[in-house]
C-alpha cells in the first residue's frame, strides 16, 4: 500500500522511552527467578510425568526445594549434584526427591568446575533436540513455500483433544494456516502444567505436552496432504509461562501466545511474577523459532478503540522492547492489534485502516497479529459476517501477517465446524479480489488517515513518556491499559519469586542467546535479500 | 381493474391463534436452516439433509446450497415450510416489568427514597474469564450510548472483574455493604453458567444472606424465567443496558423497604 507519512521523530522517540521502560524493568527484577522458570529448566532438563498423587514431577522437584530455602541456586545446580555424586539422571532424580528417598539438601559434595561442565553439557543436549524442530520447520517452510497475504488464523476450541483434531483437520482443508487450540477457561490460573491428553475442557482444551504432541502430528498429516506447512498456536501466558514456552520449543509449536501484561491486566497475576516469568518464556520462545503473539487488541474490548487506540500502539512498543532485551528477531514479533471501533461511528473503516497501516509501517519486520471484531457483535451471525468482512478487508488492504479469523457466532458460542468454513471462504475471497489493490492507490497526503495515524502516535510517545517517568508498575497501578487497576504486589502468584543467591545458574539464558543470535543473523541475510530484490 | 376482495385482504392478516413464521407470503411457514451432517457431499448426503428437514415437521424441504467441509463433513443450507402452527395468545412469559427510568431519573429517585448511594457489586464469577458483560453494565462508559453504573452519581458500583470465585464473591459483598450484587456469566459450555449460579445461591441461602441481597444475574444465555428459576431476583438477556438493571433495582429495593425488610 502506498505508505502513511508519518512522523519519524516521533517513532524513534517513542521507541527510545520504551527501551528505557523495559531496561527499568528488567534491571529491577533481574535478580530473581520464579517456580515456574525453575519448573522450566527442569523439563528442559527431561523432568516430566506425575508423582504418585498425581502432581507434576516439574512441581514436586521444586517445591521441594523451595522447602528447603534452596531454590535461589537454581534447579539446574541440583540436578547436576545429582548426576554427578549419584549418578541420577534429571528424571531419576526428581523421583527420588518425591517419593522422599533423597533429600536436595544433602547431596554429595562436587567439583564445581566438574559441575557446570555436566550442566553445560547436558543443557546443550537439550538445546540439540529445540534446534532440530526449528530446523525441521524451515524445511517444511521452504519445501512448500508460502502464500502470499496474511496467514489465516482460526480456533478450535472443543474442550476435547480428538474432536479438536477433527475440527483443526478440517479448517486445514478449508485453507487454514494457523491452527489455535484454545486453552480452557482457567488455565492460565493453574501454577502448574496438567499431564497427558485430555478430553475435558470449559470454553477450550487444557494445554499439555501430550495434547501439543498429538495436535502437532495432526497437522503434519493435514499438512502434508493440503502441500502446505500448517503452523500450531497455543497460549504460554498466565502462571505457567515459560513451562508452556518449553513444552512449545519440544513440540514444534509455531505460535505461541506470550504477553505478560495480557495476564497483569485481565488475569489479575502479579506483575513481578509474570514478568520475570516472560522474560525467560521469550528466550525459549525466541530460541525455538516461535512468533509469540502479545495480547493488546483485548485493551479494546474493555477500554474503547477509538479513544484508547494509543494504548494499543503504547504498549506494543514496550512488548517489543520486551523481546528485544529477551533477544527475540522482530521477524518472530506477533505483536497485537485489533479492529474493534463501534460500527455505528462513522468513517470507522477508515480509522481502523489508519491504525492497522501505521502499525505495519512502525514494525515492519514484526508479523503483526490483527484481531477480529468481538465487542460489537451480537447474536445477528448475518451482521456480524459482513463485520468481519470489512475487516477482511483492512487486514489485506494494509498487508497483515497473522489474521485471526472473526466468526459470525462470535457472540454465541466456540465455533461450529460450519462457522469456520464460512469465515475463511469470507477471507480468502477478499484476499483473492482485492489482491492487488493497496498498491494501485495511494493514501491522501494530511488527509483524514494520515491525521488519524498521527494523533495516536502522539499520544502513544505522552503515554510512554509518563510511562518512562512513572515506571510500569505505578503505570499499571493507577489503570492506564485497559483502564485496569493493578497493585504491584497484588495477585495471583507473588509467592512463587525467589531471590536468587550468589551461586545461581540457569544454563539456558546463554543458550537461549546464542541461538537467536543465529536465527537473527538468519533474517538480517534474508531482509538483505528482499532489499535486493 | 377489481376492488381488492376483501378475502385476499383477510388472508394478509396474522392469525394469531395459528402463529406460523413469515417468508414474504402470509402463513407460509418459511424457514431458514443451515446445519452441517457428518456424511460425504454427494446425493445421498443430499436426500439425507432433505430428510432431516422433513424429521423437523418442515414441508417442501429443499437444499439450496451443499458444500463438503471435509471428507465426511457436509454443510448444507436449506428451506422449509412449518406445518404446525401455535396459539400467541396462550404464551405466558415471565419479564421484568419497570418503567425504565434515565440516569437522572434514577438518581433522582434514589435520593427522594433512599437518601444515600445505593451500593452494587459486581462480578463474572467462577471460571468464566469474560468480563464484557459485566463491563457493558458497570463501565463509566458503559455500552451502546448507556453509560455504565460507576457513572451514577447516587451508585457506588465495584466492578471486580472475571473468575471471581462464589465464596469470595460472597465475601466481598459483605465487605462492600452491597445492596445488590450483579453475576454475569458470558460463556459457557456444557451448562457450566447454570451450575456456577446455583451455587451461589446455594451459598447464599446457607450463609442465610440470600434475603439481605438484591440478586441479579445476566448474560447472553440468560432471561428472566431462567433467573426466577435459579433463585435470583431478576436476570437480564441481551440489549439490556444499566438503564435497564438500575431501574429495576432500585424499585425493587424501595418495595423490599415499604414491606420493611
Amino acid at each position: 500500500m502506498a505508505e502513511l507519512r508519518l512522523d519519524w521523530d516521533k517513532v524513534d522517540q517513542a521507541r527510545a522511552a520504551a527501551a528505557e521502560i523495559a531496561r527499568d524493568t528488567e534491571e529491577k527484577l533481574s535478580a530473581y527467578t520464579t517456580v515456574t522458570v525453575e519448573r522450566s529448566v527442569a523439563r528442559l532438563f527431561g523432568v516430566d510425568e506425575l508423582d504418585d498423587h498425581e502432581v507434576p514431577l516439574p512441581n514436586r522437584l521444586v517445591e521441594v526445594l523451595e522447602e528447603k530455602n534452596l531454590l535461589g541456586h537454581g534447579t539446574a545446580y541440583f540436578i547436576g549434584r545429582a548426576a554427578i555424586g549419584h549418578g541420577l539422571n534429571p528424571q531419576e532424580f526428581a523421583q527420588a526427591v518425591a517419593g522422599g528417598q533423597l533429600d536436595p539438601a544433602r547431596l554429595r559434595p562436587v567439583d564445581p568446575f566438574e559441575l557446570k561442565l555436566w550442566i553445560d553439557d547436558a543443557a546443550g543436549k537439550s538445546m540439540a533436540k529445540i534446534r532440530a524442530n526449528r530446523l525441521h520447520r524451515e524445511q517444511e517452510l521452504d519445501k512448500y513455500g508460502e502464500h502470499e497475504g496474511p496467514l489465516l488464523y482460526v480456533i478450535v476450541a472443543t474442550g476435547n483433544i480428538f474432536e479438536d483434531i477433527v475440527q483443526a483437520q478440517a479448517a486445514v482443508k478449508q485453507g487454514a494456516d494457523i491452527i489455535a487450540v484454545i486453552r480452557s477457561t482457567g488455565q492460565s490460573l493453574l501454577d502448574y502444567v496438567p499431564y497427558g491428553a485430555t478430553t475435558e475442557g470449559f470454553g477450550g482444551t487444557l494445554a499439555t505436552q501430550e495434547n501439543f504432541r498429538m495436535m502437532r502430528a495432526a497437522l503434519d498429516e493435514a499438512g502434508a496432504k493440503a502441500g502446505r506447512y500448517i503452523r500450531l498456536c497455543n497460549y504460554c501466558s498466565g502462571l505457567c509461562m515459560p513451562e508452556i514456552a518449553v513444552m512449545g520449543a519440544l513440540e514444534r509449536l509455531d505460535v505461541m501466545l506470550n504477553d505478560a501484561l495480557y495476564g497483569i491486566l485481565f488475569r489479575d497475576i502479579n506483575m513481578q511474577r509474570t514478568l520475570i516469568d516472560q522474560r525467560f518464556s521469550r528466550m525459549v520462545n525466541g530460541a525455538a523459532g516461535i512468533i509469540i503473539n502479545t495480547g493488546e487488541d483485548n485493551y479494546l474490548t474493555t477500554a474503547d478503540a477509538y479513544e484508547q487506540a494509543h494504548t494499543v500502539l503504547a504498549s506494543q512498543f514496550i512488548n517489543e522492547q520486551f523481546a528485544k532485551a529477551a533477544g527475540m528477531p522482530e521477524e518472530q514479533m506477533g505483536l497485537g492489534h485489533a479492529f474493534e471501533m463501534d460500527p455505528k461511528l462513522p468513517n470507522s473503516f477508515v480509522y481502523e485502516l489508519a491504525q492497522a497501516q501505521m502499525a505495519r509501517q512502525i514494525f515492519p519486520h514484526a508479523p503483526l497479529k490483527y484481531m477480529p471484531p468481538t465487542k460489537f457483535k451480537s447474536g445477528n451471525i448475518f451482521q456480524s459476517h459482513v463485520q468481519d468482512t470489512l475487516f477482511n478487508m483492512v487486514s489485506v488492504l494494509s498487508k497483515q501477517k497473522i489474521h485471526l479469523l472473526g466468526m459470525l457466532t462470535e457472540a454465541i458460542h466456540t465455533p461450529f465446524m460450519s462457522d469456520r468454513a464460512l469465515a475463511l471462504e469470507n477471507a480468502r475471497y477478499v484476499a483473492r479480489s482485492m489482491a492487488d489493490f493497496s498498491d494501485d492507490v495511494e493514501i491522501k497526503e494530511g488527509g483524514m488517515m494520515e491525521q488519524r495515524a498521527d494523533l495516536v502516535l502522539t499520544e502513544a510517545l505522552q503515554l510512554l513518556q509518563n510511562i518512562r517517568a512513572n515506571g510500569i508498575f505505578r503505570t499499571l497501578a493507577e489503570g492506564e491499559f485497559a483502564g485496569i487497576r493493578r497493585d504491584p504486589d497484588g495477585g495471583k502468584g507473588l509467592e512463587g519469586v525467589v531471590y536468587q543467591e550468589e551461586a545461581y545458574y540457569n544454563p539456558f539464558i546463554k543458550l537461549c542467546q546464542d541461538e537467536e543470535a543465529e536465527i537473527m543473523a538468519g533474517f538480517l541475510e534474508k531482509r538483505k535479500e528482499g532489499q535486493n530484490e | 381493474m377489481n376492488k381488492a376482495d376483501p378475502a385476499a385482504k383477510k388472508r394478509i392478516q396474522a392469525d394469531l391463534s395459528r402463529l406460523k413464521p413469515y417468508g414474504d407470503t402470509m402463513n407460509d411457514g418459511k424457514v431458514q436452516l443451515s446445519f452441517t451432517l457428518p456424511v460425504p457431499d454427494d446425493e445421498k448426503g443430499q436426500e439425507a439433509a432433505r430428510q432431516i428437514i422433513l424429521s423437523m415437521g418442515l414441508s417442501d424441504p429443499i437444499i439450496t446450497w451443499h458444500q463438503a467441509l471435509e471428507d465426511n463433513f457436509t454443510f448444507y443450507v436449506g428451506y422449509g415450510s412449518l406445518e404446525k402452527s401455535i396459539d400467541y395468545a396462550t404464551i405466558h412469559v415471565e419479564t421484568v416489568d419497570v418503567e425504565i427510568m434515565s440516569m437522572e431519573e434514577t438518581n433522582d429517585f434514589i435520593r427522594r427514597h433512599f437518601g444515600r448511594k445505593l451500593k452494587v457489586i459486581g462480578a463474572s464469577t467462577g471460571t468464566d474469564a469474560h468480563t464484557v458483560g459485566i463491563d457493558a453494565i458497570m463501565n463509566m462508559k458503559g455500552y451502546a450510548g448507556h453509560f455504565g453504573l460507576e457513572r451514577y452519581k447516587m451508585i457506588d458500583a465495584k466492578n471486580l472483574g472475571s473468575q471471581v470465585r462464589n465464596e469470595d464473591f460472597i465475601r466481598a459483598a459483605l465487605d462492600f455493604k452491597a445492596d445488590v450484587l450483579l453475576v454475569s456469566q458470558t460463556v459457557t459450555q456444557k451448562n457450566i453458567h447454570v451450575q456456577n449460579l446455583t451455587e451461589l445461591v446455594e451459598l447464599l441461602e446457607a450463609e442465610r444472606l440470600r434475603e439481605r441481597f438484591i440478586l441479579i444475574i445476566g448474560g447472553p444465555r440468560i432471561n428472566h424465567e431462567l433467573a426466577k428459576e435459579l433463585g435470583a431476583d431478576a436476570g437480564f438477556g441481551p440489549n439490556k443496558y444499566a438503564d435497564d438493571v438500575a431501574s429495576y433495582f432500585c424499585k425493587a429495593l424501595l418495595e423490599r423497604k415499604e414491606a420493611g425488610r
